[in-house]
C-alpha cells in the first residue's frame, strides 16, 4: 500500500514539476507547482515527517505560492511571451542539468552513500538525549531542539541570507522609484 | 487486505461522513444564523415563512420551527441545486468550475485534527477527533491557507475586471494576516508545552488540557485579539471582505458565479468560519473545559466535570463545545453587523504596522514570562534533554 | 443660539487602538437586537391607518341606502390623470328616489391612473366620493383594475352623515305645494 501511495505521489510531484517547466500561462505554471509542492508534503507524510509536511504546504504551497500568483496577476502576466534563450544560456543549463542528474545517479546506485536499511522510526524523544546527541525522530519538538542547538549557525546563516536578499529587493526597487520623473513602473516585459 | 484493516477503514470513512455531516448542516445554518442575526440587529425578524407541508403542521412546535426559519436552508439548497448554471463564454472553464470546490475542501479537511470532545478511558482523557495528530495547528494553517486559491483561482478565471480585483486582493490579505496569525499562536504553544510536563508538540488536545486552570484569552488577551482579527481577515468576513467588497467590487471573486458555484462559495465561507470559531475556542476558550478552575486542588470537578460523568460526560462536552463555537460564530456575526469595512489600505498598514509587530512583541513578552515561571516553579518537572 | 462645544483633544493610546469604538459599536447593536421587533407580519398584521388617509377613492350611500351620487361630473372633469368615467343616467318617475336629480349609470375609477389626490372628494358636492384606507389594490389584468358602480360602492359602504339633503328638498316642495301661501 504505501509503496503504490508513493509511485503515485512522486509521479504527480515529478509531473506537474515538468508541467511547470512547459506551460506557456504563468498561472497554469503556478497552480502545477502547488500541486507539485502538494505531491511532495504527501511524500514527507509517508516518510511520516508530518511536520515537514506540514511546513511544505503551509510555506511553499500556502504562502510563497499565494504570492507568486498575487504577483502573476498584479503584473498580469498570464500570457507570457516566449523567449528564445540565446546559445550560452542553453549550453549552460544543460550541463548543469547533466551534472545534477549525474550527481543523483552516483548518490542512488553508490552503496556506500545511503543506507540501505531503514533506520527506525522514533516517536518520542528519549530521555537520554543530549544537545550534541540528538536523535532524528518524527516529533517536531526534534526539530526544535536540531534547529537551535546542533544546526544552529546554519539555521543563523539562512536566516541572514534571506534578510540579505530583503534588503537588496528593497534597495533594487526604491532605486526605480526615483530615478526617473515618471511614477515607478515595474520593468518587467508586458505581453 | 486483512478484514481488521477494512473494518478500520470503514469506521474511519462512517466517522468522516459524520463529521462533514455535522459541519455542513452547521455551515448551513450559520447562513440562517446569518439572516437571523442581521434581521435582529436591524429591527427586523428575519426569514420566519418558508414552511415544510408535513412537519410544519405538528401542533404548537410546526409553526414555532416556521417562525425560526428552520426549514429555510433546506428552500435555499434546494434553489440553489436547481437553479439554471450558465457557464459565461469568457472564462477559463477548467479552473471556473474547480474555483468552488478548491473553496470548500480546504475547509473540511481541517476538520480532521479538531479535536471536539473528550471521554476517558481508565481515568486517561483521549480526544474526540478522526486523528490525534502531534501538528495539529500546523495542519490546520497549513490545509486552511490553502483555501485562498479558490478564491484567487475563481477571480482569476472569470476574466473580467472585478472578480480580478477580488483574487488580487484576497492573495494580499491572505499573505499579510497569516503572518500575524501564525506569530500570534506562539505563545499559546510555548504556554502548553512550557510549565506543564507532558507530551509537547502541537497537538490542540494538549492545548486544551491545559487550560484546566485558566482560559487563555483571559491571560493571554493580545495574543487572542490578534488571532481573533486575523481570522476575520482569513475567513474574508466584514470588516475584512477586501475580496468580496459588494459596495466596490459588484460581487468580487464570485460576481461571475450563479446557482450551485455560487452556494459551494457561500458555504465554503461559512464552513471557514465555522471552523475558524472552533480553532479560536480550542486555543483561548478552553476548548471543552467548562469553567476554569484556577489550579485549585479539588475544583477539578469544575473545569473537568465530564470524566466523572462516562458517556454521558462525552456527549456532554461535545455540546458544551459547540455551544462555545456556536457563540463565537454568532460574534463573526455581530461584528459583522457593527462594524464598517476597512479600506484596502487600511487593512494592509493594520495587517503589517500594527498585528505584525504586536504578534512578534507578544512572542517575545510571553517568552520571557514562561521562561521565568519555568525557572521559578517548574525546572525539576521538565525533562531534563538539555544538560 | 446654543453653542455645542465639541471635544476635539486628541486621542489617547486606548482609543488610538480604535478598540472603545468597537466595543461602543457592539454594544448599539446588541442593544438593537436585544429590543422589540418593530416588524409588522403583513399579509396577517394590517397597519394602523390614520384619519383622513387617502387611500382607494370609493363611492357611498346615506344611512337611508340611497346612493348619494348626482353623477355631476365634477369630480371626473377635475380629475388630473382623469381616471373617473361617469355614465349619467335617468332616475324613472316611479323609483323611490325620484326626488332626486340624477344617479349615475355607472361609475368607473381606473384604479391604475388613479394618483390618490383627494381633489375628487373635495370637489364632490354631494359628499359621494371619499377616499378611505384601502391601500392594497390587486388585480391580473387591466380590466380588473377599472372599478366599476357595485365594486366601489361595495368598498365605500355607508356615510352616517344625517344630512337626507335631497328628503328635505322633497319635504320643502311637498309642504310648498300642500300649504300654499300662509
Amino acid at each position: 500500500m504505501p509503496d503504490f501511495l508513493f509511485y503515485l505521489f512522486s509521479a504527480l510531484t515529478v509531473l506537474s514539476a515538468f508541467l511547470v517547466t512547459v506551460s506557456r500561462n504563468a498561472v497554469n505554471g503556478a497552480m502545477y507547482m502547488i500541486v507539485s509542492f502538494v505531491g511532495m508534503a504527501a511524500l514527507f507524510v509517508l516518510l511520516e515527517a508530518y511536520f515537514l509536511a506540514a511546513l511544505q504546504v503551509l510555506v511553499y504551497a500556502g504562502a510563497v505560492m499565494v504570492l507568486f500568483l498575487f504577483i502573476i496577476m498584479l503584473l498580469d502576466a498570464g500570457k507570457g511571451r516566449t523567449v528564445r534563450p540565446d546559445r550560452l544560456t542553453t549550453a549552460a543549463a544543460c550541463i548543469g542539468g547533466l551534472l545534477l542528474i549525474s550527481g543523483l545517479i552516483y548518490i542512488t546506485f553508490d552503496s556506500g552513500a545511503a543506507p540501505s536499511t531503514p533506520l527506525p522510526v522514533i516517536t518520542e524523544l528519549p530521555e537520554n538525549a543530549t544537545a550534541t546527541n540528538i536523535p532524528f525522530t518524527t516529533s517536531s519538538r526534534s526539530f526544535g531542539y536540531g534547529l537551535f542547538t546542533k544546526y544552529m549557525l546554519p539555521f543563523q546563516v539562512t536566516g541572514f541570507l534571506l534578510l540579505i536578499a530583503m534588503i537588496g529587493v528593497i534597495v533594487l526597487s526604491k532605486r526605480i522609484d526615483s530615478s526617473g520623473d515618471e511614477p515607478a513602473k515595474p520593468r518587467i516585459a508586458k505581453s | 487486505m486483512p478484514p481488521e484493516l477494512i473494518a478500520d477503514i470503514l469506521w474511519k470513512v462512517l466517522f468522516a461522513v459524520i463529521f462533514v455531516v455535522v459541519i455542513m448542516t452547521f455551515a448551513a445554518y450559520s447562513v440562517l444564523a446569518e439572516r437571523k442575526v442581521a434581521s435582529w440587529i436591524q429591527g427586523r425578524v428575519g426569514p420566519n415563512r418558508t414552511a415544510l407541508p408535513g412537519l410544519s403542521a405538528i401542533p404548537v412546535i410546526g409553526p414555532h420551527l416556521v417562525k425560526m426559519g428552520i426549514w429555510q436552508p433546506l428552500a435555499d439548497g434546494v434553489k440553489f441545486l436547481f437553479k439554471e448554471d450558465p457557464i459565461p463564454g469568457h472564462v477559463n472553464k477548467l479552473y471556473y468550475c474547480l474555483a468552488p470546490a478548491i473553496a470548500l475542501i480546504p475547509a473540511l479537511t481541517t476538520m480532521v485534527v479538531l479535536p471536539v470532545g473528550q471521554y476517558t478511558v481508565d481515568g486517561i482523557a483521549h480526544p474526540i477527533v478522526l486523528a490525534n495528530i502531534d501538528i495539529g495547528i500546523l495542519f490546520i494553517l497549513a490545509v486552511s491557507s490553502l483555501g485562498v486559491y479558490g478564491i484567487v483561482i475563481g477571480g482569476w478565471a472569470a476574466n473580467s475586471k472585478y472578480p480580478y480585483f477580488g483574487g488580487i486582493r484576497s492573495s494580499a490579505q491572505m499573505i499579510s494576516y497569516e503572518l500575524a496569525m501564525g506569530m500570534s499562536i506562539l505563545p499559546v504553544f510555548m504556554w502548553a508545552n512550557g510549565t506543564e510536563p507532558g507530551l509537547g508538540g502541537l497537538s490542540l488536545f494538549n492545548v486544551v488540557t491545559s487550560q484546566q486552570a485558566m482560559w487563555l484569552g483571559v491571560w493571554m488577551p493580545v495574543p487572542a485579539f490578534i488571532f481573533l482579527t486575523a481570522l476575520f481577515a482569513e475567513t474574508n468576513r466584514l470588516p475584512f471582505d477586501m475580496p468580496e467588497s459588494e459596495t466596490e467590487l459588484v460581487g468580487g471573486f464570485h460576481t461571475e458565479y450563479g446557482s450551485f458555484k455560487f452556494g459551494l462559495f457561500f458555504v465554503g465561507e461559512y464552513a471557514h468560519m465555522v471552523i475558524g470559531s472552533a480553532v479560536f475556542t480550542i486555543l483561548f476558550l478552553g476548548g471543552w473545559n467548562f469553567l476554569p478552575d484556577f489550579g485549585i486542588d479539588g475544583l477539578e470537578w469544575l473545569s473537568d466535570p465530564w470524566s466523572r460523568m462516562g458517556w454521558f460526560g462525552s456527549v456532554l462536552s461535545v455540546l458544551y463545545f459547540i455551544a462555545k463555537t456556536m457563540f463565537f460564530v454568532f460574534f463573526f456575526m455581530w461584528v459583522r453587523w457593527t462594524l464598517p469595512r476597512f479600506r484596502y489600505d487600511q487593512v494592509m498598514n493594520l495587517g503589517w504596522k500594527y498585528l505584525v509587530p504586536a504578534a512578534l512583541a507578544c512572542i517575545f513578552i510571553y517568552a520571557l514570562i514562561i521562561g521565568l515561571i519555568d525557572i521559578a516553579f517548574a525546572v525539576e518537572e521538565t525533562p531534563a534533554i538539555v544538560q | 443660539m446654543a453653542v455645542k462645544v465639541v471635544d476635539r483633544s486628541p486621542l489617547n493610546l486606548w482609543e488610538k487602538t480604535y478598540l472603545p469604538q468597537v466595543l461602543g459599536g457592539l454594544k448599539i447593536t446588541l442593544d438593537q437586537m436585544l429590543k422589540p421587533k418593530i416588524t409588522l407580519q403583513y399579509p396577517e398584521e394590517r397597519p394602523v391607518i390614520p384619519n383622513h388617509y387617502r387611500g382607494v377613492p370609493t363611492l357611498v350611500r346615506d344611512p337611508n341606502g340611497r346612493e348619494k351620487c348626482v353623477s355631476c361630473q365634477l369630480c371626473e372633469f377635475v380629475c388630473p390623470p382623469k381616471a373617473i368615467r361617469i355614465t349619467p343616467g335617468e332616475i324613472s318617475e316611479d323609483d323611490e328616489a325620484a326626488h332626486v336629480e340624477k344617479r349615475p349609470k355607472d361609475f368607473e375609477i381606473n384604479m391604475l391612473r388613479c394618483i390618490y389626490c383627494g381633489m375628487c372628494q373635495e370637489v364632490c358636492p354631494e359628499e359621494a366620493i371619499f377616499l378611505q384606507d384601502t391601500y392594497s389594490v390587486s388585480g391580473y389584468s387591466r380590466e380588473e383594475l377599472v372599478y366599476h358602480k357595485a365594486k366601489l360602492y361595495e368598498l365605500g359602504g355607508t356615510l352616517p352623515d344625517q344630512h337626507y339633503k335631497w328628503d328635505r328638498k322633497k319635504e320643502a316642495a311637498e309642504k310648498a305645494a300642500a300649504g300654499g301661501h300662509h
